[in-house]
């Protein structure tokens, strides 16, 4: 019986790493990988509770979010197919639009 | 069937009425010749119903009522909008849609030309619509609908001419002199309505017997003063003549044969109440009677055609109101049908002559027409006759009936008044005959060239008032005998009040009847002497009693009075509003103003110099932050993200020293 601590631990070392991703990677494409290891990370640890307190709602919600995912990756493939378009750069500090 | 009948009656008119309204507001989409026919189409319609309506009542004389629909209700007052059928209605019926239709007739050919054709004959129709459901209504209100309905078409009529200052004026005049009357004739039906709690006539009829004396008098008085405005008898007669500048089928069908008389209907409609009230019944008759003479008398030294035969009409009307003030009734309504007749040939006659003349009025710019256009000469000498009461003619017959009854009911002043009248009334009727028609021709050599006589559409019309002015008088002798003819027979069951004992007074009656024609013949030569035998005579006779042919011929200064003691007042009035207006209420309006543009430019200092300063205060504040804020947002994804963070470790360590001091 593993416990759910270690569950939490896996998750929070997940997260972190995804964390660490999309502050330090300058490529656009490794940045929405680490976001989609933070969004795993959330999910292992929503499953991990939900399995703990006995309760189905948690792994609902992990559904709900993978299926968030899965269209926010549309997206933002998207978004980077079109600035790729115009500017011919898929670094993220070779964009600069994001502001007033 | 019978429903319907009498309800397609008013219909047919009012249909003509929307068909031509819409064809003149769409712009004309069919021609003129369309436009008459759908008028005098409608209106012969009109008769043919009628027709068959007096023969359905012949059968059954007793009154029918037609509920077309409940108009409104509320509390104890329900009004129908309903038609009462009964003898006098079917003889109105008659009257109006019979002369009416001839009238119109005349009006296509007289009209002719003119501008607003079609506008005129809608008008008319609406007129006849108006008519019809003043005589046709079975209660106060609707009778009051056709009563307003007529005194517009009057004053639309009179005003046809409307680019003419004088048509204007008259058309005001005739509105504002009726609406004193009308104003009275609605107090009647609030006095009505607030004592008996109904306003069909035949509750109001049954019940009248029961109000007490003050109340029946009050009643009969405003519904005189109604009559009176409406039929033009003293003191509301002046718009009358002036309602001459109206085209001359108007003058025909609304001032002469129909509106004018509607006093008359009105007051006979009524009689149930003026029975009850002997002195108000009184007054009907002494005003009709000092009002025939009073007009015969105007109309005795006036020179336009149509004022002469206008100031006839209202003699004409007086003798009718007379007639009601002695309680004959049936004489009132038989002397109104024959003056329907008589009087709508004399107008459309002397129409006739107008148009031969090329609009010439004058009957001192006239004279020897009688062979330049002969059938209008022809006749024009019937009527004469017929309201000059030569023996055996329809005027003789009922004008005899009206003076027997003022006699034989004791009322000697009211017939030497009206036998005066009579012999007036013979006297200038020849007088315009002889001045227009005999003697030397006076024309203009411009008028004589164009000279013609009117085409056939005006004179058939006029052919068959001229036979009726001759045979229509025998529906009252026959077959009864004097005054127990047809028609007296006919309207019995309505006017059941005693109206004078024929039987006993045979011998008088034919007495009286010598009388008045030998009145009616002495009126008839000393104009033939004055005329024809001896043309120097008038003038001398009116060298010599300058100061009464003075008086005649300015009317009395009637308008004059009226005009200043009323008309000026009134206008005298307006001007002082007005000068209180610019002194008083103008100027404080400018003083309000001045303090307001004062307090403004206040106000206006203060923004400028206090509100301003305070908001670029905050504007400078807002500016400067927002260039030092603006700093944080780089643009970069990566400092965003950096940011967030940042702030998420900053919020939980917040959360944790939060719960730590909280001791947990």
């Amino acid at each position: 019986m593993v416990p759910v601590s270690a569950y939490v631990m896996v998750s929070a070392i997940l997260f972190v790493t995804g964390l660490i991703g999309v502050l330090v990677r300058r490529n656009f494409i490794i940045v929405m990988m680490s976001v989609e290891i933070m969004l795993n990370a959330a999910n292992i640890n929503l499953v991990a509770i939900a399995y703990h307190l006995d309760s189905v709602a948690g792994q609902i919600m992990a559904l709900f979010v993978i299926a968030i995912a899965a269209g926010e990756a549309a997206v933002g493939l998207a978004i980077i197919i079109v600035v790729f378009r115009g500017k011919l750069a898929t670094n993220v500090d070779q964009i600069n639009l994001l502001k007033w | 069937m019978y429903e319907l009948i009498v309800t397609l009656i008013p219909l047919f008119p009012l249909l003509a009425v929307l068909a031509n309204g819409l064809n003149v507001l769409a712009g004309y989409r069919y021609s003129h010749d369309i436009a008459h026919r759908l008028a005098w189409g409608s209106i012969l319609l009109s008769f043919l119903c009628s027709v068959w309506v007096l023969g359905q009542t012949l059968a059954h004389p007793d009154p029918r009522t037609v509920i077309v629909y409940r108009w409104f209700f509320g509390g104890d007052l329900t009004v129908n909008f309903g038609f009462l059928i009964d003898p006098l209605t079917c003889i109105m019926l008659l009257v109006v849609t019979g002369v009416g239709f001839l009238i119109h007739v005349y009006s296509v050919g007289y009209m002719q030309g003119e501008d607003g054709f079609t506008r005129f004959f809608v008008y008319m129709n609406l007129f006849m619509v108006s008519m019809l459901l003043l005589v046709m209504g079975n209660n106060y209100v609707v009778l009051f609908i056709g009563w307003e309905g007529v005194g517009l078409c009057s004053y639309l009529l009179i005003g046809y001419y409307y680019d003419r200052v004088s048509a204007a004026q008259a058309a005001t005049k005739a509105f504002v002199v009726n609406r004193i009357g009308d104003a009275g004739f609605l107090m009647a039906i609030f006095l009505i309505f607030a004592h008996l709690g109904t306003v069909d006539y035949l509750d109001v009829f049954a019940r009248a017997a029961t109000l007490d004396q003050t109340a029946t008098t009050a009643i009969a008085l405003c519904l005189l003063i109604g009559a009176i405005g409406k039929s033009a008898q003293l003191p509301l007669y002046t718009w009358l003549p002036d309602a001459m500048e109206g085209p001359t089928p108007v003058s025909a069908l609304i001032h002469a044969a129909t509106m004018v008389t509607a006093g008359v209907y009105m007051i006979v409609r009524n009689h149930a109440i003026y029975d009850l009230a002997p002195d108000a019944l009184l007054l009907v008759g002494v005003i009709g009677a000092v009002t025939a003479l009073f007009a015969a008398t105007i109309a005795l030294v006036q020179t336009d055609i149509k004022r002469v035969l206008a100031y006839s009409t209202v003699s004409q009307l007086g003798l009718m109101f007379l007639a009601c003030g002695v309680g004959a009734y049936t004489a009132a309504i038989f002397h109104l049908v024959t003056h329907a007749f008589f009087k709508a040939l004399l107008f459309l006659s002397a129409g006739s002559v107008i148009h031969a003349l090329s609009g010439e009025q004058d009957i001192r710019k006239m004279g020897g027409l009688w062979d330049k256009i002969p059938k209008t000469h022809g006749v024009f000498l019937i009527g004469t006759a017929a309201i000059a009461g030569v023996p055996f003619l329809s005027g003789w017959w009922s004008k005899d009936e009206i003076l027997g009854h003022a006699f034989t009911q004791g009322h000697y002043v009211l017939w030497a008044l009206g036998a005066t009248a009579a012999f007036c009334t013979a006297f200038y009727m020849s007088r315009l005959l002889y001045l227009t028609f005999y003697g030397e021709s006076r024309l203009d050599h411009e008028v004589a060239h164009h000279l013609h006589e009117s085409p056939t559409v005006m004179i058939a019309p006029l052919l068959v008032l001229a036979l009726l002015s001759v045979v229509g008088g025998l529906i009252g002798v026959i077959p009864g005998g004097l005054e127990n003819g047809w028609f007296h027979q006919f309207l019995r069951p309505v006017i059941h009040a005693a109206t004078g004992n024929g039987a006993a007074h045979d011998e008088l009656a034919y007495v009286l009847m010598g009388v008045t024609t030998v009145i009616g013949v002495a009126g008839w030569l000393l104009a033939h002497y004055f005329y024809k035998l001896k043309p120097e005579q008038p003038d001398l006779l009116m060298n010599r009693m300058r100061g009464a042919y003075t008086l005649l011929l300015n009317k009395y200064w009637v308008d004059e009075a009226y005009d200043n003691a009323f008309v000026e007042p009134g206008k005298a009035l307006g001007r002082g509003c007005d000068r209180v207006d610019q002194a008083g209420i103008d100027r404080a309006v400018v003083a309000v103003e001045q303090v307001t543009d004062l307090s403004g430019a206040g106000s206006t200092w203060i923004e400028k110099h206090v509100i301003y300063s305070g908001l670029n205060v905050v504007g400078y504040g807002n500016h400067l932050a927002a260039r030092l804020l603006r700093r944080l947002q780089s643009g970069l994804v990566h400092h965003y993200a950096a940011i967030l963070v940042g702030g998420f470790v900053v919020l939980v360590n917040l959360i944790a020293l939060f719960l730590w001091f909280q001791g947990l």
